[in-house]
């Protein structure tokens, strides 16, 4: 017999009573999923990134299913920022779940404008700010490609912020250097961190013999990206060990999310899992659970960065 | 509390037999009390290629038809076009072979109240949702014809069955292997207002559909489509399948064909846009 797991976890200053989460942009905001769980019993549930204003996003076809893979290119469609905290946040809130709110823009000032209006919302956990879609026009714009770029905009949240509601920098794994862009963000006044957001590719249509997408390139997401997610949660952390990660990318199983866990992630998004198996979130919640029983921990936290113990 | 997918159980079902039909698989799954809830134009979401696959996301089929049988209690019908590698994998599988949906997903077909004159299009496969939405219109006492097109005869599913549940059956085919040379747009405007046609429910390539709005757009006819848009989830979290439709107001929303479709009202569609971005929000 083993004896029960204390799966609880906390981001910076925000605590959660379990340790996965839904991914942004996978998940909407939560009211798709609920026919399948209760939202109140995993984690958090990370809303899709949304901008100041109502957007369309990128023109179909906007998907591309790949090897243990797909491809997306959506664009931060949404229903901005208003609409979303009048309709969506409450929603959630009355279903007792718990809300990290992700936000995306395309200026410095952008984010900044968001996180004033979040500022006087009661009742979220935390902000996780997107500065790594790599679904933008301009793929020069991928703030968390550029150092400074990144340190300006978390910056600029943490300035207009204020309170001590914990900010959640999401970074990109398309980077040469991706503790130096870790450790800006953090001195910037990221509390923590979000790794991995999709890693940017194409698919090219055979018989068209053109770029699949609407948009040419997407987001590579699923599985086939789960090694790119441990190496870079294992870097970052070896790094900065004192600063909390939501680990994601390519989770699909208790243990997939286990391996994010021992490389360093004190908590673990599900997101393409979701399309194919709705109720994944609670299963892998599960299959985690009873993995941590069997290996021994008594809490889930005693997991995190394990698998950079010394040997013995 | 549930939304959206509000009527959506994921179930491991067991394929009761799988047929092949000209160029498409009859699959028939024991789905027990799912039936009770699926409504003609509504979907279900497979999950194919076995736990190893490398297939990550499910695949969405129309509903054909539903029954609740004492031999088997509750079956759904499939009509599989084995096109790509989930629908091959699918179309392989045998009788007894447990699999996993998701269903009854998205919107369906607007019964009418009062019997009325209806005319029913489908497009290859795009019928198979037709035979059972004809069985409800008749019940309600509504006149039914349909009209069915393919490019070749192989690929036009009409059962036998499913004909005495309409008036009429018209079909053409682009190279004249089956019924009449051309395709069911042909003479859809005269069809029309000989049968003093009241609502028009399709289903089939996005191409057919936007050329029924088109040509019925001048007249008082209701074109309720079936579209189809590629899914990653079919659960309205995945935002791929998205088309552009016309709101009240006059603006344009990207709309899930999912959760807000797949039965949508074909004036409401921007057909032009389809691929393209609308214009700028305000």
């Amino acid at each position: 017999m083993t004896l029960p797991v204390d799966m609880s976890t906390t981001l910076g200053n925000a605590w959660f009573p379990a340790p996965i989460f839904t991914a942004s942009g996978c998940a909407s905001s939560g009211k798709e999923l609920a026919q399948f769980f209760p939202l109140n019993q995993i984690g958090a549930v990370v809303t899709k990134s949304v901008m100041s204003k109502p957007r369309h996003g990128r023109p179909t076809p906007r998907m591309a299913e790949t090897a243990s893979g797909m491809l997306n290119s959506i664009g931060l469609q949404g229903p901005g920022i208003d609409s979303f905290l009048a309709n969506d946040v409450p929603w959630l809130l009355e279903q007792k779940a718990r809300v990290i709110v992700s936000i995306a823009g395309e200026t410095v000032e952008e984010y900044s404008t968001l996180a004033r209006k979040l500022r006087s919302v009661s009742g979220i956990s935390a902000v996780e700010v997107n500065i790594s879609c790599p679904n933008v026009e301009n793929r020069g714009l991928v703030f968390a490609c550029d150092p400074d770029a990144s340190r300006r905009v978390i910056d600029g949240v943490r300035k207009t912020i204020g309170g001590d509601l914990p900010i959640i920098a999401k970074l990109s794994p398309d980077v040469t250097d991706l503790p130096a862009i870790a450790r800006g963000v953090v001195d910037a006044g990221a509390d923590g961190l979000a790794l991995i957001n999709t890693v940017l590719g194409m698919v090219i249509n055979v018989d068209s013999m053109r770029p699949h997408l609407g948009g040419k390139t997407g987001g590579l997401s699923g599985p086939a990206i789960k090694p790119v997610a441990v190496r870079a949660i294992y870097q970052v952390h070896a790094a900065l060990p004192n600063i909390p990660i939501l680990g994601m990318g390519g989770v699909a199983t208790g243990r997939d999310a286990f391996e994010l866990i021992l490389a360093g992630a004190s908590g673990v998004s599900v997101g393409t899992a979701s399309f194919g198996n709705p109720s994944s979130l609670i299963q892998i919640q599960n299959e985690l659970r009873d993995l941590l029983a069997a290996r021994g921990f008594a809490t889930m936290q005693q997991a995190i960065g394990y698998a950079h113990r010394e040997e013995a | 509390m549930a939304t959206i997918n509000k009527s959506a159980e994921q179930q491991i079902v067991t394929i009761v037999s799988n047929k092949r039909v000209g160029a498409y698989h009859q699959i028939l799954l024991n789905v027990g009390d799912i039936v009770k809830n699926c409504r003609p134009g509504n979907f279900v979401a497979i999950k194919v290629g076995g736990d190893t696959s490398k297939m990550i996301l499910r695949r969405a089929f129309a509903i054909s038809r539903t029954s609740e049988s004492s031999q088997y209690g509750g079956t759904m019908e499939l009509i599989v076009a084995p096109h790509g590698s989930g629908s091959k994998w699918l179309c392989g599988q045998d009788e007894g072979t447990e699999i996993d949906i998701v269903a009854p997903l998205g919107t369906a077909f607007g019964i009418p109240t009062e019997p009325i004159n209806a005319l029913l299009i489908g497009g290859g496969y795009g019928s198979a949702p037709l035979f059972g939405l004809a069985d409800v219109l008749k019940s309600r006492g509504c006149k039914v014809d349909m009209l069915l097109g393919a490019s070749v005869g192989s690929k036009i599913y009409a059962p036998m069955e499913g004909k005495r549940s309409v008036n009429s059956l018209k079909i053409y085919t682009e190279d004249g292997s089956m019924g009449e040379t051309g395709r069911v747009t042909e003479n859809l405007l005269a069809i029309v207002r000989d049968r003093n046609i009241d609502v028009i429910y399709s289903c089939g390539p996005m191409a057919m559909l936007s050329a029924i709005t088109e040509l019925v757009a001048e007249t008082d006819v209701i074109h309720q489509c079936a579209v189809e848009e590629s899914m990653a989830c079919g659960v309205g979290i995945c935002m791929t399948c998205v088309l552009p439709v016309r709101n009240e107001d006059g603006t344009t929303s990207m709309l899930r064909s999912c959760i807000d479709g797949p039965v949508m009202d074909g004036a409401n569609v921007r057909w032009d846009l389809v691929g393209k971005i609308p214009e700028a929000l305000a």
